[in-house]
């Protein structure tokens, strides 16, 4: 078996037990990225010598018997985390530069608990976009191929989709991404893998580059469910250094994922049955029931009445959060900076180099939505509607345990064909970002195959810190859908 | 009297608001753990979240909100349970997020009200609107290099509180006397230096004019004024400027203006339609500040007695004057000194001592009583002792003072040893120059005698003079009238 094969329950045993050495397995990683990063730009920044280092580390535990739960795990860390000494450049030309002195409280987690960061993986810039088309240091690559047009370049997904390609063509065993619409599972979805966005307040905020302070999720990508719940359980915990953190103590998310179905009720929310959904999505949702209904839940048709207001409300909640939020890139202190004839100036040249054209676009927005006379209009009401669509959660998480629904309206896209119109784009999300906007707990787990061979990933939405709930869920899906399907690129295996 | 400013035809009246920026005393700022002394080196007392780097989450300092609680009590007024932070968006290069975080539409603070004290000896409440925390902005300095400006973030994030009044005051003497009260108050409380100089109190004044009993027209902001006496200064200035503009036919414009001390006049910073717009939503960030009736409380079990009831007991226990009570609560040490100094002595002889000679020679020194090493507690406690056993008469005592504000001896009674000051009650002494003086102005003791009975004064003023100023005056006059008869 191949070192890149492991999943990281596997792996954590295989170490273990030493049946291979952590700098093994990190040179394992590191050749495969060597390999295939040049063709899919997973990684922006590979960060090998700290890797070998970690693993060394990691070993020395493992031989005395000590380590901690992820020791010797390599693990790809979202280029939005900002990870001390090591470049962190939220995809965009106004951070190139930018070497953070302190580490994001996610990646501390994981690091105390062993892992071994392989590098930063590419996002859309700042987080904004389902495509990782508008990062700074260009396109990711999925890896997964349609049978008919292999040749066709699609997109990851995004905004996390360096992380989601990374663990899909087996480059890291997990990694982490953030959630701010949809930005971990549809990559997740995309690239035939599990991610979780946790329920917000669950893990940190503190050091990862904000997009939507509000909507914010650090989570976990992985080959499994179960891997998934090894990750969230390391960085997932209350930071005193983020208010916005929760202090709940967090449960055994491993233990959650063996066991029974029985006596859980799972709502199917009908306003997620869009139109022009393919017929395929739709069957892929019954088959869905019909798995988690003989793993002896019970099935229950629920209403989440707003769920149509949820993406005209997030596309002004989250650029109205990220025109304040990306104002202290002014060149001022750190970052790009290019001189001006006045501070004005400055400001102009280096915000106006410093952007692409999708984070302008978003502050345009926000800017607007937030202006003296709209306020009221926009972020104002979009506040309330916010509040009416956390309720429909409430509301339904009063009558079943759990919810399915599709994670995204369709299996990754060609590069190229929704970039035209922004509004094509955004739809993309228009299933994850309620769960985004109420904070609730949400897992995408892949399901099956469309008629061309990419992936689709059914969605688990729970209460607040209900994840041991969703993984639940999502573990039977998993064992019930089978999915074996591997990425036309991986490790060991180029495509033609 | 009210205050007014004569027009052609009718007289105006001023109409005052103020808005007080007041630097929060803590060790640490109000979202972050850097340090706050004042005249550190620059950007030495900056954290990563004060200098705004990607992924830094402010955290609420609860020392300062504890500050901001114990001043509104102190106010009077009434503490909000819950609260929120809002963000303010601007640029500019000394606000490192691009935006100041403040309370905009739930401050911890409602309404309260401050009395102040006008040179009649009437006082007059003041409506508090409100107060808020932010923070405060980094400096920009312009004057320290030939083609840059220079940021210093030592201040970026340091916790102010904005304390809101009611257009309740009516002339610049108000004006000053309620920002002379509130600083009284900020300092009692301990939640304020008050320190105009170093910027740790500041002060914009809402002006406006119009003729008394008219509804209220448009007003001006003047901004960032920093003495007690400017303040008066500007209140006049602006309304006079208004009432000129008014009176020539014009209507005052609503905009942002600057004092000069210099030109002793405003002038315009930007006008409305220059105003940013700071684009204000609640801070992402920060979840709502709620607080607890129980912790509340406990903080008002712990303020300390306050100017005016201070005030009152003064009066009430020391039986001291108005304007003797009223000088001694000003500032909570001369307070303190008093109580300390009056404890078993005449309180009116220790208020004269105090509010006179020493005071004098306080000012002479550049020094308080909170902060002297000449006038200590110990030190007026012996000139006290000295007066009251007849070592020295008060006179003398004027001289004593002198000599130490001069020297900066703290030792009255080695002062008055050696310079020979002690009074003369020696008898034998003060028959004898009664004897000298009585014998040299013959020609005036019998003018006396004869019934010219003022030149009294005249005979003390010459014996006293051949004594050295050193003779008890009882005694002088009592040898003296005894001489006469």
């Amino acid at each position: 078996m191949n070192l890149t094969d492991f999943d990281l329950a596997g792996a954590r045993r295989a170490l273990g037990r030493r049946e291979f050495s952590a700098r093994e397995f990190a040179l394992a990683h590191l050749a495969a990225i060597d390999a295939l990063n040049p063709r899919l730009n997973a990684f922006i920044t590979v960060t090998a010598d700290q890797a070998l280092a970690e693993a060394d580390a990691a070993d020395a535990a493992l031989a005395k018997g000590e380590g901690g739960p992820l020791a010797g795990i390599p693990l790809a860390i979202k280029d939005i985390f900002c990870t001390a000494d090591v470049r962190t450049t939220a995809g965009s030309r106004i951070l190139e530069p930018f070497i953070p002195p302190y580490e994001s409280t996610v990646t501390a987690n994981l690091r105390r608990d062993g892992a071994v960061f392989l590098g930063k993986t590419n996002l859309d810039e700042f987080a904004m976009g389902s495509s990782t088309t508008s990062s700074a240091f260009g396109s990711t690559e999925n890896p997964w191929k349609r049978r008919q047009n292999p040749e066709i370049r699609l997109v990851p997904g995004g905004s996390s989709g360096g992380s989601a390609a990374a663990v899909a063509a087996r480059l890291a065993l997990g990694a982490t991404g953030t959630d701010t619409g949809g930005s971990i599972r549809q990559p997740a979805s995309f690239c035939g893998i599990a991610g979780v966005k946790p329920t917000y307040g669950r893990c940190s905020r503190f050091g990862v580059v904000a997009f939507a302070s509000s909507l914010d999720h650090p989570g976990p990508f992985g080959r499994s469910v179960e891997d998934c719940a090894i990750l969230l359980g390391s960085m997932a915990g209350h930071d005193p250094r983020d208010s916005t953190s929760v202090d709940v103590p967090v449960p055994d998310y491993p233990a959650a994922c063996g066991r029974s179905l029985r006596g859980l009720c799972i709502g199917v929310p009908r306003e997620y049955r869009v139109q022009g959904m393919p017929g395929e999505i739709e069957e892929m949702w019954h088959a869905g029931e019909a798995w988690l209904r003989e793993a002896g839940a019970t099935i229950l048709d629920v209403s989440l009445p707003h769920t149509k207001y949820g993406l005209a409300t997030y596309y002004i909640v989250a650029p109205a959060e990220a025109s304040s939020n990306l104002a202290r890139y002014d060149g001022v202190r750190y970052g790009l900076r290019l001189p001006g004839e006045s501070l004005i100036d400055l400001y102009e040249r280096t915000r106006g180099e410093g952007f692409g054209a999708e984070v302008k676009r978003r502050i345009l927005i926000g800017t607007y939505v937030l202006s003296a006379g709209y306020y009221d209009a926009y972020y104002l009401k979009a506040q309330k509607v916010r509040a009416l669509i956390l309720k429909d959660f409430t509301d339904a998480f009063e009558k079943v345990d759990a919810l399915l629904a599709p994670t995204a309206p369709s299996a990754a896209f060609a590069e190229g064909d929704k970039t035209e119109d922004p509004v094509t784009m955004y739809l993309n999300d228009v299933f994850t970002v309620p769960a985004d906007l109420a904070g609730v707990p949400a897992i995408s787990v892949p399901a099956g195959l469309d008629a061309d061979g990419l992936p689709l990933g059914l969605q688990v939405i729970g209460p607040p810190f209900g994840e041991a709930k969703i993984f639940t869920v999502a573990a039977a899906l998993e064992r019930a859908a089978g999915f074996t399907a591997l990425p036309a690129i991986r490790a060991g295996k180029l495509a033609a | 009297m009210s205050y007014r400013i004569e027009g052609r035809e009718a007289a105006w009246e001023v109409v005052v608001g103020m808005e007080v920026h007041a630097q929060v005393i803590s060790e640490a700022k109000l979202f972050s753990g850097a340090a706050t002394a004042f005249g550190a080196p620059p950007n030495s007392q900056v954290s990563l979240v004060d200098a705004a780097f990607p992924g830094m989450l402010p955290v609420i300092n609860r020392e300062c909100v504890a500050q901001a609680v114990r001043t509104g009590l102190g106010l009077s007024a009434a503490i909000n349970l819950v609260s929120r932070f809002d963000r303010k968006n601007y640029f500019y290069a000394d606000l490192p997020a691009g935006y100041q975080i403040s309370q905009y539409q739930l401050p911890i603070v409602g309404r309260g009200t401050l009395a102040i004290e006008l040179a009649d000896g009437s006082t007059k409440e003041i409506g508090i609107t409100r107060l808020h925390l932010e923070q405060d902005a980094g400096k920009s300095l312009h004057d320290q290099h030939a083609e840059k400006s220079l940021i210093d973030l030592n201040r970026a994030g340091v916790a102010l509180m904005e304390i809101v009044s009611e257009p309740d005051l009516r002339s610049p003497e108000e004006a000053g006397a309620y920002l002379r009260k509130l600083r009284t108050i900020l300092r009692y409380l301990g939640t304020c230096d008050g320190n105009m100089e170093e910027g740790s109190l500041r002060a914009d004044v809402n002006v406006s004019v119009r003729h008394p009993g008219e509804a209220l027209r448009t007003r001006c902001e003047v901004k960032n004024v920093n003495s007690v006496r400017f303040v008066m200064q500007a209140v006049e200035a602006e309304a006079r400027r208004q009432v000129a503009v008014w009176e020539e036919g014009g209507a005052v414009e609503q905009e942002t203006r600057l004092f000069d001390p210099a030109r002793g006049a405003t002038r315009s910073m930007r006008s409305k339609e220059e105003a940013h717009d700071y684009r204000y939503f609640p801070d992402p960030d920060l979840v709502p500040l709620v607080l607890d009736e129980a912790w509340i409380e406990g903080l008002k079990s712990f303020l300390p007695e306050l100017p005016d009831a201070k005030k009152a007991r003064f009066m009430a226990e020391y039986g001291l004057s108005v304007y003797d009570a009223s000088q001694l609560v000003a500032e909570a040490a001369t307070a303190d000194y008093f109580e300390s100094l009056a404890s078993g002595r005449r309180a009116k002889t220790v208020a004269n001592l105090m509010l006179g000679d020493i005071s004098a020679g306080l000012n002479q020194r550049g020094e308080t009583f909170a902060t002297t090493s000449t006038f200590t507690l110990s030190a007026s406690g012996m000139i006290l002792e000295m007066i009251e056993d007849q070592t020295i008469n008060a006179r003398i005592a004027k001289d004593v003072v002198d000599v130490m504000a001069e020297t900066g001896e703290s030792d009255a009674r080695a002062v008055v040893a050696r310079l020979g000051l002690r009074q003369v009650t020696d008898r034998a002494a003060i028959e004898a120059a009664v004897a000298e003086v009585l014998a040299r102005e013959s020609a005036k003791v019998a003018e006396y005698r004869a019934g010219k009975e003022k030149l009294f004064g005249f005979f003390v003023g010459q014996v006293m003079k051949a004594m050295g100023g050193k003779g008890n005056p009882a005694l002088v006059n009592e040898m003296l009238k005894r001489k006469l008869s």
